[in-house]
């Protein structure tokens, strides 16, 4: 007698597994960018402007290359190529000539033989700067009259959605006035990278990156070399958040060490890493909603403004993003959202974790709050009966064709359990109040608040980008048995995408030994690690080459079987014939069986002038749930309890999902209560630690979450992208909470104490919403100038050496439609 | 300025800028890169190493101070492929994500546990507070903490 057990795989998709860099980590032999040596490796640093608006009438460089130890000093003269770069737009100079634009430009770079000489020598320095007046206010940015940062104007994007009839009659309106601060990702990993020169005249680059070919496109250019003499390596990455899709230290350390001959490595402290990387855009927002008695929203007005600082980055993306998503995650048959982005003389902002959908979450949820208390409405039924789901049509004229269960994300929130209720005052323990065993009083003024918020993001890039990735999988078999070499450019940051992407080898190839190869630019792009897209995209990827390899390897084991007919798998490190054993894989594996693919999401459509189009490729939904506690006397609070419930698709890693929610939550609590970039006439004042908060372990509430798995058509396993969602909602639902609490307006994060005590009004606009600049739109502004770099060539790379078996390595593998 | 310490048992010699911080002499002079430099300014905890017995910022420790005197790190934990029960726990709680505050964490953490073996949760939060996380949201660190008191069993790691 036998009993069959089927072979099974362990680690695969679904299982919460150790992550494969979780070892190294805890032990702190995990190498991060910042902590690469090379033998004879020289530091370079940056000297930057500390005027937003001057110009430059000369640079003195002499005595720092008489400070013994300094190598080299270079000036935007010594950049042999193209002197500007930019992620969509070449329009930021890799060293300032001329014009500084923003105080923090970097106007020269150096390298010298210790850190501390090459402080020391870019003190040396002297720039001579002929001041000039400034524009840092995004609103006056749009005046006739104000400084120009650009040639061709301050307006960097204006986006203009018109759909069905904005004039539509209303039971009901409610109007709002909100305002967003500049958040900062702050990852705890500084900017770093090493620069090695390399025999054949081109470098070879160490980075804590986002997107390894989106930096070597841009840094080539501006080294006057061909993209294969640059080479770039992903180095371990300290976080991200959107802080490393720009561009810092790469094209300095890149040019020191060609300048040089030697290695060159560039590490930002703290202070620099604020003034190096680009921050969350301030937003100001005006809403008007429109309902029935009934509660059915009938109308959305929404004027969106947004500061892009000097440069434009990925403001043009962000600022359609935010239009797009403005009305919130409802039906709303009429609406007109106006969203501008301008440049002006403060840093520059782009990517951050939400990405221009967490500013009008903030505001379309506040909106919904008010909507419910004018019609004597509960503020979750009302959500819950304009709730989007597939099939709705969007503002854009898109119709949302994935899976949209907002209805399902915003019961399981408000169905998770509460937290137990506070002790009568005087009776809880001191470190539980707002503002822990510092807090002066001992819960006399204590009030309880809940709230509740929704949003959405897309997931991928949008608006017709083809962002594909690409992956090369191998299979190939030792002493010890079979083994996948997954080898793909895509960016681990900390979200886990290595640990997804080893499981996902492990259930389409049945064998549990998984090598992910480190990341370079020696395979296809994959795309960034943003826009929570890489567990969609580059799991497509791998998916795909798996199954391409599978196919291969199932070719070979027909000709080898007597009865080649029948349904061959992979399981356990077997191949199974209608399920039974015929061999192990590694049998089969003389020879290595290797594929490279490529996923594509369902094609975008941009913009039209109406702003009607498909821009986005697939949407994750969440909501969470508030509780807070606030001091009204000190203005303090404590946040008791998240609950969170996410559209997640399929968890293939609960624990990572959890954590992300967790971690996005974090962030989204950073912004509502103390997170702000605080700039004043362009400068920014509070670079550290110190002066910039965020969350600690005492500020953390526990966070309950609920997983809503409903498989999205098309993508691999029906995953979505976790990363973003709980960061967009977290902010909007804990104001909320704030206001439930208070009873107070609280219309700008993030909410300080001033404002929960009642020293401070609700923030007023200072001039009306500026009327929609003339002449712009939908295409961004640089767009005309000639300065777009062209994301889309990277797609147009040649084709690999060394594709293996795959007769067309770039022969496309396209999710959505499954087509 | 030289400098002799004793660095996870092993008496080790450098020469140092007489400004160097004690993090500054153990990532650069020593390559022990396991202390991580997230502030420099004492806010983040990555940096947490033992100053004979203490648990300092070794970001706000003078490289001189510590001349002649007992540092351990995070790499003075285990040898080779071990790993202690807390970094144990924090690869099974899911408490490392992109993993820069992870030593710092794993460090105070050891310390903690040395010297309250039960901790309830509002005295993890109190002895963690000077470490920062970006990436996880702390939830799964106390989980960590959690896990590793009960795996140690209340005995002194
Ligand atoms: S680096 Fe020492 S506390 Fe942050
Ligand atoms: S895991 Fe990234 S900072 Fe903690």
């Amino acid at each position: 007698m036998s009993v069959r057990t089927l072979p099974v795989t362990r680690g695969g998709i679904g299982e919460s597994v150790p992550r494969v860099d979780a070892v190294p980590k805890a032990k702190g032999t995990f190498l991060f960018a910042s902590d690469l040596w090379a033998e004879d490796m020289l530091w370079g640093f940056t000297v930057r402007s500390p005027h937003p608006h001057a110009r430059i009438r000369s640079i003195d460089v002499s005595g720092a290359l008489a400070h013994p130890g300094v190598r080299a000093v270079l000036l935007a003269g010594d950049v042999p190529g193209r002197k500007t770069y930019g992620l969509e737009f070449a329009d930021q100079p890799v060293l300032a000539w001329d014009r500084v634009r923003y105080a923090g430009e970097p106007v020269a770079i150096g390298a010298a033989e210790d850190p501390e000489t090459a402080r020391r020598a870019g003190e040396r320095i002297v720039v001579d700067y002929e001041v000039l007046p400034a524009v840092t206010d995004m609103a006056q940015a749009l005046r006739a009259d104000a400084p120009r940062v650009h040639d061709f104007g301050n307006v960097l994007r204006h986006v203009h959605i018109v759909h069905g009839d904005p004039d539509a009659p209303a039971d009901v309106w409610v109007e709002g006035y909100y305002e967003t601060a500049v958040q900062d990702q702050a990852p705890l990993g500084p900017e770093a990278g090493l620069a090695i020169p390399a025999p054949d005249g081109g470098v070879d680059l160490y980075v804590a990156t986002q997107w390894l070919h989106v930096d070597r496109q841009q840094i080539a250019p501006c080294l006057g070399l061909p993209a294969h003499k640059v080479r770039l390596h992903l180095a371990g990455v300290g976080g991200a958040f959107g802080a490393r899709e720009d561009l810092s230290m790469q094209i300095h350390a890149s040019l020191l060490a060609l300048r040089t001959g030697r290695p060159v490595k560039i590490a930002y402290g703290r202070e620099e890493s604020f003034l190096g990387h680009v921050h969350r855009h301030p937003a100001r927002i005006w809403m008007r909603h429109g309902a029935r008695r009934d509660g059915t929203l009938v109308c959305v007005r929404a004027r969106i403004l947004v500061d892009g600082g000097a440069y434009a980055s990925s403001s043009a993306a962000v600022i359609g993003n935010a239009s797009t998503f403005a009305c919130g995650p409802y039906e709303v048959p009429n609406a007109l959202v106006d969203g501008t982005a301008v440049y002006t003389h403060n840093p520059p902002c782009g990517a951050m974790r939400g990405f221009g959908a967490v500013q009008v979450c903030f505001a379309h949820e506040a909106q919904m709050d008010r909507l419910a208390r004018a019609l004597g409405r509960d503020p979750v039924e009302l959500r819950l009966r304009n709730a989007l789901r597939t099939s709705s049509v969007l503002p854009t004229g898109q119709v949302v064709r994935g899976s949209a269960p907002v209805a399902a994300v915003i019961r399981r929130c408000a169905a998770l359990p509460l937290p137990p209720e506070a002790p009568p005052a005087g009776r809880g323990d001191p470190r539980a109040y707002p503002g822990g065993c510092g807090n002066v009083s001992r819960g006399e003024r204590l009030r309880r608040g809940v709230g509740f918020a929704v949003g959405y993001k897309n997931i991928a890039y949008s608006e017709g980008f083809d962002d594909a990735s690409a992956a090369r999988v191998r299979l190939r078999a030792d002493a010890a048995g079979p083994i996948a070499e997954v080898r793909s450019a895509a960016a681990e940051v900390g979200q886990g995408i290595h640990t997804i992407l080893a499981q996902i080898a492990r259930t389409e190839l049945g064998v549990e030994r998984v090598a992910i190869l480190p990341p370079d630019t020696g395979v296809g792009s994959a795309g960034s690690t943003s826009a929570s897209r890489q567990t969609m995209m580059s799991g497509g990827a791998v998916q795909a080459a798996c199954a391409a390899v599978r196919e291969a390897l199932f070719a070979r084991v027909r000709r080898s079987l007597a009865r080649p007919r029948g349904e061959l798998r992979l399981a356990g490190g077997l191949v199974l014939l209608d399920g039974e054993p015929v061999g192990p894989i590694a049998a089969f594996l003389d020879e290595p069986v290797e594929a490279e693919r490529v996923y594509h999401h369902r094609p975008t459509r941009p913009l039209d002038a109406r702003g009607q189009g498909e821009p986005h490729a697939a949407f994750a939904f969440a909501a969470e749930r508030a509780v807070v506690e606030v001091d009204e006397e000190l203005g303090l609070v404590r946040v008791v309890q998240i609950a969170a419930a996410q559209d997640v698709g399929r968890a293939l890693h609960p624990q990572s999902v959890q954590g992300q929610i967790e971690g996005g939550t974090a962030q989204g609590l950073g912004l509502a209560l103390m997170e702000e970039l605080q700039l004043r006439d362009g400068r920014i004042r509070n670079a550290s630690f110190t002066d910039y908060l965020i969350p600690t372990i005492a500020d953390m509430p526990p966070v309950v979450s609920a997983l809503v798995e409903e498989p999205e058509p098309g993508a691999p396993y029906g995953a979505k992208g976790v990363g973003e969602p709980a960061t967009i909602v977290a902010t909007a639902a804990i104001v909320a909470a704030l206001r439930d609490a208070t009873g107070r307006e609280l219309n700008r994060v993030p909410v300080r104490p001033d404002d929960l005590a009642g020293l401070a009004p609700p923030v007023a606009p200072v001039a009306p919403p500026p009327p929609p600049p003339q002449g712009s739109g939908p295409e961004p502004v640089p767009w005309a100038h000639g300065l777009a770099t062209g994301q889309h060539e990277l797609l147009q790379e040649p084709a690999h050496e060394g594709a293996g078996e795959d007769p067309r390595p770039w022969e496309r593998t396209r999710g959505g439609t499954g087509s | 300025m030289r400098v002799r310490v004793r660095v996870n048992g092993a008496w080790r010699t450098a020469e140092v800028w007489p400004g160097a911080s004690l993090l500054a002499l153990l990532r650069d002079a020593l390559g022990l890169c396991g202390s991580k430099n997230a502030c420099e300014q004492g806010e983040c905890g990555s940096c947490s190493v033992w100053l004979d017995g203490e648990l300092v910022c070794a970001c706000l420790v003078l490289a001189a101070q510590a001349d002649g005197r007992e540092v351990r790190t995070v790499e003075g934990l285990t040898t080779g492929e071990d790993l202690h029960p807390v970094q144990r726990a924090f690869v099974e709680a899911g408490a490392v994500q992109c993993g820069f505050c992870t030593p710092g964490f794993v460090v105070a953490v050891v310390d903690l546990l040395s010297r309250d073996p039960d901790p309830d949760e509002p005295r993890i939060r109190e002895a963690l507070s000077g470490n920062l996380c970006r990436c996880t949201g702390y939830q799964k660190i106390l989980d960590a903490v959690r896990l590793a008191a009960s795996k140690l069993g209340g005995s002194s790691p």
